[in-house]
């Protein structure tokens, strides 16, 4: 007994949202890199700050006023309440009070009152208004690329003023006078010149994808194809452009193959639609968000499908489920028996209700699992037929295949769940300091269940919180394959006919299976 | 002469918040929503999005998820100032409508509650950090006025009664032009004087947040994106 209480404080329980003492400018040296002039006019966008920039910036925030109600009402309604203020997984995680929802609204809404409102105008002392200068706008370039836009403030304040709104606007501010990031902008280019994020183009995804059919054949003795371009294909797969190359991604779209081969579906990728992730989301801008989109809406005419589905992405899912009928649609050309578009849990879910797919659960009990719901997922967008299936139908897929399934803590899962860190375009290398504190609060949830539960392994569906866990978790003390796709848990214990199973005899004695599985 | 200031004042403070409430109104209507975006998991239904913003107005739901003391406060106030300004209504109907009767007696305490709710904010407002970091002059300001009107108001009911039923005549004459003497003690004056800095303040400040909470998208949208296809005047023009 005594030596257990010598035992370092590691095994006490820490409250993942715990409010730090406020230490201000602790982040304000923090600028993430700007975007190059090429970039920036790839995107019709200027190149660098005009001479009359502080005008146009000003004159852009009132077209925003005139086009976005939220942003309209939001700048409006605060009453500072504060309510905010403890929720931001930035505040947490940096300490930095400007990283508080409101002062980050705030930030952008001194300049609205000063030039927009009667009490700005005669008063700006008072009511805390101040004129648009270079100091501001660098003040906004750092903050308002310290917010991911996962609207977890939103979900707490009483008029639902949600601070990605502002962030947006913010960003779509900046860029009208030059001054844009160049990690959203060159990807954004690479959409408009190749299809994707990445800058993969058709032959190199075609030969990637004959390479995973090679795995899945050495795998599983089976013909599982990753069909391209085929033209009257049911089902269109837009799925994110991480998904061919990063791993856990990888495994993740080996997993939904599987699921189409089980049930023989006629399914396809596109090489014009080559990424889920619209990026145009991030910077505010609906026009680029648009332009993205209609790639997804032209590719679908082209190859004759019936049906689209999404694969594991965030704020894919966000600008598919919530936007993509409103910037490509209507879509009346696709079959109006399935919901459009479709998440890809919600076809596995779909099918393993209807009992046409089979699980070998144990395949996965080297994982002690638990799910990280991704902001844009669980806030942005929805699945299902009802509020909150978003939540239900991944840990649905979970729990039915893999026997040791735990939810971290309720105030940081689900509705409030806390953002991975990383996104909202803030996953580039020169945030990389942002989105290490930015993870803080996750890190400390899962690490509780570590403790408690022996958790493994964490599965998300969303491309950049897997990319944002691979690189951050090792700092955090977790292996960085900590993180899973949903989809791997599903490839890992489906049963497909006819195939061979190589590790059948070997399942007795699983190195690493924590010792903690006996005392269930 | 005190009587000319102090009805003008009124008529202008009421045509100013009346008009300036509408104008707002008109004005929010107007910018559209180019894009779904309600704070999801949210309703499926226009029932469902109506409920949410009735129980945001009524229970303030949000506010209740996130601090407890907040929404104390802010529930103290707000009920009591509702409370309170239905039993005004005596001031300002003859005969009194028989329920505006029935509440006078807990009007009082609501006084008394809403005073103690907007203290409490005042006291957060100073003393957590995160809060007083937040605040500009104008928010502290807000918050005196509103105590001033409570405690000028409570001081005449408890301590310095002024003439009540001149006070009505007052009022009743205001609305139907017919203009009666406004008695002079310095409680009533003060307290009309602040309820009339207020209606002015209204349209022009975060007061708004009244109206916002109505028109806020994340709140009042139904998420219906995938049945019905929602697009805006000027995102439609894109489309050609």
């Amino acid at each position: 007994m005594s030596e257990e209480a010598k035992t370092p404080t590691v095994d006490e329980y820490l409250d993942p949202l715990a409010t730090p003492c406020m230490q201000p400018g602790a982040m304000a040296d923090i600028h993430t890199f700007p975007a190059a002039p090429e970039h920036q006019e790839k995107l019709g966008f200027p190149g660098e700050l005009p001479e009359n920039w502080e005008q146009v910036a000003v004159a852009k925030m009132g077209e925003l006023l005139g086009k976005y109600r939220g942003f309209r009402v939001f700048l409006d309604s605060c009453v500072k309440c504060g309510a905010c203020t403890d929720k931001c997984h930035y505040f947490m995680g940096t300490a930095d009070p400007k990283n508080m929802p409101v002062a980050r609204q705030d930030l952008l809404r001194s300049v609205y009152r000063r030039y927009y409102t009667f009490g700005g105008k005669y008063f700006p002392k008072l009511v805390g208004a101040r004129d648009m200068t270079k100091d501001v706008l660098d003040e906004w370039y750092t903050y308002f690329h310290q917010c991911s836009q996962c609207r977890r403030c939103s979900v707490y304040c009483p008029y639902g003023i949600d601070t990605a709104e502002i962030s947006m606007a913010a960003r779509e501010i900046m860029d009208s006078v030059g001054v844009g990031q160049k990690y959203c902008n060159e990807i954004l280019g690479k959409v408009y010149d190749i299809g994707n994020n990445l800058g993969l183009p058709p032959k190199a995804l075609k030969m990637t994808l004959e390479d995973f059919e090679e795995d899945l054949e050495d795998e599983t003795g089976l013909e599982i194809k990753m069909p391209l371009d085929v033209k009257g294909a049911e089902i269109l797969l837009v799925t994110p452009s991480a998904d061919f190359f990063a791993e856990p991604h990888i495994d993740g779209l080996f997993g939904y193959a599987k699921v189409f081969h089980a049930v023989g579906a006629s399914w396809t990728l596109s090489s014009v639609a080559s990424e889920a992730g619209n990026f145009g989301m991030f910077i505010g801008s609906y026009e680029t968000m648009r332009n993205v989109s209609m790639r997804i809406r032209d590719a679908a005419l082209e190859l004759g499908v019936k049906r689209i589905i999404f694969g594991e992405c965030g704020h894919a899912w966000r600008v598919a489920y919530s936007f993509l009928n409103t910037l490509a649609g209507p879509f009346d050309f696709l079959d109006p028996r399935y919901p459009f578009p479709q998440h890809i849990c919600e076809y596995t879910w779909d099918l393993i209700q209807k009992g046409e797919l089979k699980f070998d659960k144990s395949k996965n009990d080297e994982y002690r699992l638990t799910f990280h719901d991704s902001c844009n997922v669980a806030r942005g967008a929805s699945m299902g037929s009802k509020p909150g299936d978003q939540f239900e139908i991944p840990r649905n897929i979970l729990k039915a295949t893999c026997n040791h399934y735990f939810d971290m803590d309720e105030d940081t899962i689900k509705e409030v769940t806390v953002c991975c860190g990383g996104g909202g375009g803030i996953l580039t290398d020169d945030l990389m300091d942002v989105r290490v504190k930015g993870a803080s609060p996750r890190m400390t949830a899962l690490g509780n269940l570590r403790k408690e539960k022996g958790v493994t392994h964490m599965a998300a569906i969303c491309a950049i919180c897997k990319s944002q866990f691979t690189k951050i978790m090792p700092k955090y003390d977790f292996e960085m394959d900590s993180i899973l796709s949903v989809h791997q848990m599903v490839s890992n214990a489906i049963i497909l006919e006819g195939a061979i199973n190589e590790d059948d005899d070997d399942d007795d004695d699983i190195p690493g299976a924590p010792d903690v599985e006996a005392a269930e | 002469m005190l009587t000319t200031v102090y009805a003008i004042l009124f008529y202008v403070a009421t045509l100013t918040l009346v008009g300036g409430i509408a104008y707002r109104i008109w004005e929010y209507a107007s910018v559209p929503n180019p894009l779904k975006i309600p704070t999801g998991p949210a309703p499926r239904t226009k029932a469902g999005a109506a409920f949410r913003v009735f129980r945001e107005v009524a229970f303030f739901e949000s506010l209740f998820k996130s601090n407890k003391w907040i929404w104390l406060f802010g529930v103290m106030f707000h009920a009591g100032l509702l409370l309170v300004l239905l039993r005004h209504m005596r001031y300002f109907t003859q005969p009194v409508w028989f329920w505006v009767d029935l509440i006078q007696p807990f009007g009082i305490y609501a006084g008394l509650v809403m005073v103690a709710g907007l203290a409490g904010l005042f006291v957060r407002r100073l003393a957590v950090p995160r809060i007083r970091y937040i605040s500009n002059p104008s928010d502290y300001l807000m918050l005196a006025l509103l105590i001033l009107i409570g405690l000028s108001g409570l001081m005449m009911k408890f301590f310095a009664h002024t003439d009540i039923i001149a006070v009505k005549q007052f009022f009743l004459g205001l609305m139907y032009f017919d203009w009666h003497p406004l008695p002079s003690d310095l409680p009533l004056l003060l307290h009309l004087a602040l309820v009339a800095t207020l209606m002015i303040i209204f349209p022009f400040s975060k007061l708004l947040h009244a109206l916002g909470v109505f028109f806020s998208p994340t709140r009042n949208q139904v998420d219906d994106s995938r049945k019905v296809r929602h697009i805006s005047a000027w995102a439609a023009k894109l489309e050609k």
